[in-house]
Order: structure tokens, then sequence, then C-alpha cells
């Protein structure tokens, strides 16, 4: 079985897949990252974004060996020293998440969107979020955390 | 005044695992020496099964065990069973044709589980099962709700002729068919109302393991209630007795009715652990999932209302069919009948009500509660039979709801179909939500938007259900084959912290939070202090779980009386200490104060005191931990009125939703903000069933047509607006809380409030939902 490296939340990390594993295969099953969710398999749900090289990636949908090398994200190196990242504590403070089953991949999706939509209007932000499903919240919530954490991530 | 008590918008304590990836859902769950299993299911929506051969896929790389439903028989596993038992027509129960764990003589539905794979890894697993070999002879199938029952239509079940497991009525027909004939009015309405996938995020999974040193099985197992999976599993399937069966149900990532029920590959993980003397797991993909769960939703209805010559209802007439699948689930037939039924006479004082229901197998997957379950189907026809009516009559929507209301002195109220509502004011909600929504000013925003070529709508919703389920004495009189109480221990530990074991089941709700805020508003005790636990067999005692928005207004008030016997206890220690009558001392706020004086002990000195009782009161226990079982005495009957406003561009069909106003009645809410995320999130799912989704099988071959989030139409963010969210409480004279359930609320008063507004705004009668823009288009083209 082939071997991949890569660098996962600051950490260098590798280990042997088979050539079909998907990356968030090998988050969870490796490396035992089982904030990184799957909600679906026709990637359309958005539970199981990370990033990779600083873009939100939906990791069912890359082969982990074609993470080989690259920077991974997961929901799991956020927070810093123990304090949540703004989108985190935006989402705490707004409500914006029930079951936390999509949570991770939807936090995931929006620092991505704010950093490429600094000051992101609502219609902005439920376009850019079109492909992380959420079935608790009706979206209402995660709209004005993001919000809140794209005032704050910006200041 | 008790900081972070009843009212506080506290921010949610288990947030805070869900937000750094810390929670523990069950696919998160791994044991030692693990295996993995994987179901072969039918491709064909009805076969009979001539033969299944598997060695070749026993012998295959990495196979631990293949199975059939004959394995399981001869182990004298039972089969899944159906809860409910009502009473039909004519005094005949509904039938219930037996259901194996995985089939033996036909495949029924697309997705019926023949076998089971057991492998080091899903993956050998997977391709072990292509190694199986069934011989199927195809059979004619049928999908349709409407056809199921048509004379030459495919027989499911032996025991079902014409494919009907019930016929069920409610009502006095004569009397209705009277008040018909002499009506000054009549308006009729044919509505299907469209099968849902219930599809919460987390797909269904489940690890078996067994201990042979203790002979116990541990499940661990996405479930709303893991008390009620372990009786059934227990009771009926024989996987083990009660006390050597654990059932754990960790953080469960959404449920909305679906995760209720006992399921086929959650008993083989447990079977198969103890089997096989290794753990097992199984986690649904998203595929399965669709095959797999049940469904909700369903019903082809015509409803008829009869009228006076000013608008007041004086009859309405109903005659509906429900899809039950291809074998009854838990709830299964009760939903359709009981929980449909007796709301169909909503907020208004229709006199008398008649309901022929008509209970249906088909080649699908079973159909059974999901969010909401019957009372959405109930108000949807009622509040588009309203609107029908109020067209009929020239009347504004508004104003024929106003001259039907149940009046809030009439409470409480009698309806003609068994419920008996405790409070309640209709006209209260309906005023403010059109406060709230500008309902005088929609002619001129209509008038603006027709210059920018754009159809404009506006639709109201007046709704109420039937929730926290239930009287135990009630349900059971029904059919139902459990109590539906509640159970709450409510435990201080020696040094001041309080540990709180709950019978229900948190899957998104917030019950840390919003539990303990109730104990700490009782007991005084900072919520930090508190600790609720749940989904664990071996921790809690028995508890009936969550479902039927029952958390709050049963099991809150479980934890509550625990608390209070607390306090009872706890007023026997601190006047032995403080030396004083056990009549003269008072609590509030967390202490204990000799009345009238300065004399006082908080409720952490009396705890620790009774684990350390060495100046004790005499015949007290040591020790201050306390069980409280609650039955309620009448269901909670939420209500309120909702508007929606919408625009439509006539050219693409394509919609907006520009407004949506919600005005409800939950009593009193423990946290504000939980509350309104569920109203947001129940709109949602309304709106969903609305505009989006719906379950389509085909017609000719059985195929799940939409088997996927690319098939089926989720709701995203993109599709909704932000709500505005108000409230209009009344006090329910049966909830020691004064609290309402609020889960299931948006799911139920959404869908007539969407689609009233799109026939507003298209000036039709009727559109079937999901109102999709091809259908919204076609109807705008034919209506000019």
């Amino acid at each position: 079985m082939p071997t991949v490296s890569m660098t996962v939340n600051g950490q260098a990390v590798s280990g042997e897949v088979e050539g079909r594993t998907l990356l968030v295969q090998f988050l969870r099953e490796n490396l035992n990252l089982t904030g990184t969710h799957v909600g679906c398999d026709t990637s359309q749900c958005g539970a199981c974004v990370v990033h990779v090289n600083g873009d939100s990636m939906k990791s069912c949908t890359m082969l982990a060996a074609q993470a080989n090398g690259a920077d991974v994200i997961t929901i799991e190196g956020l927070a810093k020293g123990g304090e949540m990242h703004p989108m985190q504590q935006a989402f705490m403070d707004n409500h914006g998440l029930q079951c936390g089953f999509c949570t991770p991949g939807m936090v995931m999706s929006a620092i991505d969107l704010v950093v490429k939509h600094p000051n992101p209007d609502e219609a902005t932000i439920r376009a850019e979020l079109e492909g992380n499903i959420c079935r608790c919240t009706g979206y209402h919530n995660i709209v004005k955390a993001v919000q809140q954490a794209a005032k704050v991530m910006g200041g | 005044m008790v900081e972070n008590g009843i009212g506080a918008s506290l921010r949610r304590k288990e947030d805070n695992r869900f937000l750094t990836g810390k929670g523990n859902y069950t696919d998160d769950i791994n044991r030692p020496g693990q295996t993995h299993a994987y179901l072969l299911r039918s491709p064909h929506a009805h076969a009979t099964i001539n033969s299944i051969e598997i060695a070749a896929a026993k012998s295959a790389p990495g196979v631990v065990a293949v199975f059939v439903g004959q394995d399981l028989v001869a182990d004298a596993v039972g089969g899944l069973v159906c809860g409910a038992s009502v009473t039909g027509k004519g005094g005949e129960v509904n039938k219930a044709p037996p259901r194996n764990v995985l089939t033996m003589d036909k495949a029924r539905f697309v997705g019926d589980p023949i076998a089971v794979v057991i492998a080091e890894t899903l993956a050998q697993a997977k391709d072990g099962a292509e190694l199986i070999a069934v011989d199927y002879t195809e059979l004619p199938s049928v999908v349709s709700t409407s056809g199921a029952d048509a004379p030459g239509a495919p027989q499911l079940h032996e025991e079902c002729p014409d494919n009907v497991a019930l016929d069920w009525e409610l009502g006095d027909k004569a009397a209705v068919d009277a008040a018909f004939a002499s009506a000054a009015k009549t308006a009729s309405v044919d509505l299907i109302n469209n099968r849902m996938v219930t599809n919460p995020m987390e797909p269904r999974a489940a690890v078996g393991e067994y201990n042979s040193g203790t002979d116990e099985i541990t499940l661990y197992v996405t479930s709303q209630n893991p008390h009620v999976h372990r009786l059934v599993m227990s009771a009926f399937m024989n996987i083990a007795p009660e006390h050597k069966f654990r059932v754990v149900a960790p953080d469960v990532g959404g449920g909305f009715g679906s995760k209720i029920f006992t399921y086929n590959e959650e008993a083989i993980c447990a079977w198969a652990a103890k089997k096989i003397n290794r753990p097992v797991k199984w986690t649904a993909d998203r595929s399965e999932a669709f095959l797999s769960d049940a469904h909700g939703r369903d019903h082809v209805t015509t409803a008829e209302m009869a009228l006076d010559a000013d608008g007041k209802f004086l009859a309405m007439r109903v005659s509906s069919k429900g899809n039950m699948g291809a074998y009854l689930q838990l709830f299964s037939v009760s939903i359709p009948t009981l929980f449909h039924g007796f709301l169909l006479a909503g907020q208004y004082t229709t006199p008398v009500i008649y309901l022929e229901m008509r209970c249906v197998m088909t080649n699908t997957a079973p159909v059974d509660a999901a969010r909401g379950a019957g009372r959405p189907e109930a108000t949807y026809l009622l509040e588009r039979l309203v609107d029908v009516s109020a067209l009929e009559m020239g009347l504004d929507p508004a104003e024929i709801r106003r001259r039907n209301f149940i009046k809030a002195e009439q409470m409480p109220y009698q309806t003609p179909v068994v419920q008996c509502y405790d409070s309640g004011d209709y006209d209260a909600s309906l005023d403010k939500v059109l406060a709230n929504a500008d309902y005088d000013g929609f002619a001129a925003r209509k008038a603006e938007a027709k210059g920018r070529g754009k159809l404009r709508g506006i639709g109201l919703s007046a709704y109420i259900e039937a929730c926290g389920v239930a009287p135990s004495a009630a349900v059971g009189s029904l059919g139902v084959g459990v109590g539906l109480w509640e159970s709450a221990q409510v435990r201080f530990n020696p040094t001041g912290g309080v540990t709180v074991f709950t019978g229900t089941h948190s899957h998104g709700q917030g019950h840390e939070t919003a539990f303990a805020q109730l104990v700490t508003e009782r007991l005084g005790v900072p919520v930090e202090n508190v600790e609720v636990v749940h989904g664990d067999t071996d921790k809690g005692q028995f508890g009936m779980g969550t479902y039927g928005s029952r958390s709050l207004p049963v099991g809150g008030v479980a934890i509550v009386n625990a608390c209070d016997k607390i306090i009872a206890k706890g007023k026997k220690i601190a006047a032995h200490t403080l030396e004083a009558s056990e009549d003269d001392i008072e609590f509030g706020e967390g202490n204990f104060t000799v009345a009238g004086t300065d004399k006082t002990m908080s409720i952490a000195e009396v705890a620790f005191t009774a684990y350390v009782p060495h100046n004790y009161p005499e015949g007290v226990e040591p020790g201050l931990d306390e069980i409280a079982f609650f039955d309620p005495l009448n269901f909670s009957f939420p209500a309120g009125a909702h508007v929606c406003e919408i625009e439509i561009d006539p050219d693409t069909g394509t919609l907006e939703i520009v407004n949506y106003t919600a005005v409800d009645d939950f009593g009193v809410l423990v946290n504000p903000m939980i509350v309104e995320g569920q109203v947001h999130g129940g709109l949602a799912h309304g709106i969903g069933q609305a505009l989006l989704e719906g379950c389509v099988y085909d017609d000719d071959s059985g195929q799940l047509i939409t088997g996927s989030f690319q098939d089926y139409c989720m709701p995203r963010a993109d599709n909704l607006p932000s709500f505005n969210v108000d409230y209009a409480p009344t006090v329910p004279i049966h909830n020691p809380l004064g609290v309402k359930g609020c889960g299931e609320a948006g799911a139920i008063a959404a869908p007539p409030a969407v689609i009233n507004a799109i026939v507003n705004a298209l000036g039709i009668k009727h559109l079937d939902m999901p109102a999709t823009a091809e259908k919204v288009w076609r109807a705008a083209q034919a209506a000019g």
C-alpha cells in the first residue's frame, strides 16, 4: 500500500493507505480526527469540509494520495491556546448549531467564505454556503454567526 | 431572582465539544477487534427469493462471517415489531404482517435487506457482498398510495388483502353528511401530502460489542430513545435480557423521528457481536439512508367543508389514504390515524367532523413518524381547505378564520375529535402575526411587485398541534403499546455538584443546557455545577426518549418534581441542623432559612451533611438523590399563526420567500435562544416540504428515483429567508411548568402558509407540494 505524508493541523503525519482511500477516511480512520464528518456519498452535504492548502475542500472528493504533501487544517486545528477561532465563537454566540453534525464542515466553509469575501452581505453568505446542508437550524442563525465572525475577523 | 434559570438565553453547554470536533457520534466509536458489516439489499421492488448463495462471499479475503435470515431465526431472534394496534372500522385491529430482520421469502422494497457480510474492513465486506448470488423471480410492484388498493394491484402480504393494513374512521358520519346536505355552501379540495425523507445529517449507525466474561451486549446506536431500543430488542427480538443489555445513544446528529425506530441493522450488530464474539460496526452511507430509513407523510386526500351563509364551518369531511410502505414500522398506523385525525378540528369550532383513513401497503420503504408526524398532514389539509372555503365565500382568509376560531374564554375546549385543548388564544396570535407581517400593507406591496413583473402572494396558516406525548392511560386506550411518562433523577454529589439523569435524549435540542436551567431555577445551584446525563441505559433509569415534542413538557416536569423531592428532604436536614421546626424552614435561591431569622444553610451544605450524617435527623436516610416519574394529564397544545409572503417570477417559475412571520404560543420559554432555533429548524423543514422535497418512486419499476442529495432537494441556505419569530403565550392548565412543546411547530405550520401564498399570488385554487419552479411556471402560464 502506498504511503502518504502531509501536514495536518501543523503536525507532520504519514500513513499507509489503499489507493481508494479518501482524504476524509485517512483523517477519521488513520489519524482518529473524527471531528470531520461524513454526511453523504455524493459530495453534496459539506459535513467533511476541511482546508487544504488554505482552500475549503470537501475531503470526500479527494483521495488521501492527492493530499500528499499538502497542508491540511481540520476543525480540531482551529482553536489556538484553548481559545476558539472567531468563527467557532460566533457559532456558539448565535446558536448556529443544534445537533452539531454539519457544524465542523459548516465552520470550515464559513471561514473560507469570510477570507474570500471579507464583508459578506446576507445573500453572499447564503450563496457561498450552498454546498453545506444543515437540517437543524434553518440557516438563520448560521448567517448571523458568519456576519458576527466577519466583523471580528476583518477587525 | 436566580441567574441563568428559566427565561435565560444561556449559550449552550454542549457547543464547546461540537465546535471543536470533540463530539462523540456513533461512527466515531471504534472498539478493539472491531469488524465491519455491510448489508446486501434487494435491487428489486418486489421479488420472490428462490435461493441465496453465500459460499463464495464467505471465503472472500477478510470476510469473517456471512449471515442470512435463517441464521437469525435459528437463534430465535424475533422480527421487527409494530408497536401500535389501532382499532378500525367494524372493531377490526390493524393487520401486522411479520418482518424478519433479514427477509427470507420475498423482497418487498428496493433496499429490503437480504444478507449481511461481516469483514475485517468495510471495503472487504462490500467486496464480499458482491460475491453473493441471489436468485430472484421479479414480481410486479405497486408504489402509489392511491393505487395500492386498486383491484388487481400486486399483493405484498397474505395478511393484508388488497394491501389494506387498516380501515379507520373517526366521527359521526351521519351527522356530517346531514350537515353537508343542508349547507348554504360547500368547499372541497383534493391534495397530496408529499412523501418526505427525514434526512438527519448524521446517517444511522450501530456498533455492537459482546463481553463473554459477563455475557453482556453493548450497543452504541443512533437512537432518540435508547431505553425503548433496549426494550424492543429484548422483549420482542430476544437479543438479550434487559439486565444484560446496555444501549448507548451517544451524540446523535439529528433525529426528526427517523431514529425512534428499531432497525434491522441495529439488531444485526448486537446479535452478530455475540455470535462472532467480536465488535461489529455498521454505518449507513447516505444512499442506504434514503433506501432504508423510515420515510414520512405520503397521504392522498379529499377534504370538504360545509359552511353556512356567514362562512361558519358546519361540518368537515375527509377521505384519505396513507402509505405505510412495505412493512409496518414501530408507530406506523397510529400516525395517519390518531396523530392525524385528532387534530382535524384545528383552531376552529367545527361541530362535527368525519375522517376515513385507509392505511395501505406498498413496495416502498416503511413510512412512520417524521417531524410533526400526522399533525403536519392534518394542518395542511385543514388550512388549505379553510383558504379554499374563503375563496368560495369571497371572504378574506384572516376573516374566515376569525369567524370560526375557538375563543380564549371557551378554554378548555372539547373538540369533536377526542382532544380537549387546555389553553390557547388564537385571536391573539392571529392579530399579532398580521401586525408583525404588515398584512394591511400587502395590497400596496403586491402592486409594487406587479410593476416589476413579479407576482406577489400572501398566505396564512393558523395551526394547533398536540404534543408532549403523552398521558399513558389515554394512549394505552388507543392502542399504543407503551406508557409515555418520563423519568428523572437529580443527584447531589457530596461536594455540591448536581448530576441530572433524564430519560429523554438530546440530538440537537440542547437539553444539557435547558434542563440544567430548570435545576438552577428550582434549586439555586449555579448552572455550571449542573450536568445533564442522557443516552445510556446503564447510567439512567428507564425513560421513553425524545419525540413528539415531549422532552420539556414531560421530561422537564419529571426533573422539577425530583428537585422538589430534594427540597423536601433538604428541609428535614436543615431543620435538624438549624435546630428549628421543619415547618419553619423556607427554601429559596439555594438556601434553607428559618423563617423570620438569619439562620440559614446552603443547599450545598445540606448535601454535604446528607453524605456525612454525623449530626442528622432520626429516621431520615443519608444521601441526597431523588427520582421522579411524571405522567402528564393531557397533551400539550402549542398553537400559533404564521404568514408567508412570496414573489414569483412568472417567466421562470422561480419563487422567493420575501417575508416569513411566525407568532407561536409555547407557554413559558425556558431558553428563548434554543426555542427560536427550534422554530427556525421546523420552518426550514416545512418550507422544504412545500417547495423542494419530495420522495419519488418509479411507478413501473418501483425504483427509488430520489435516492441521493443530488436527486432529493434538501433546503439549502440560499433557498430560505431569515425568519421573523415572535410569541403570544398562554398558560397550559395541565402543565406544572407552564411549558408547551416547540420542536415540531414550524414543520406543521409552514407548508400551508407557503402554498396559500403561492395560490394567492397565482389566483388559483390549489397547487400540490412540492411547488417546484416547473410546477409554479406551468400554473402561472395556465392562470395567464
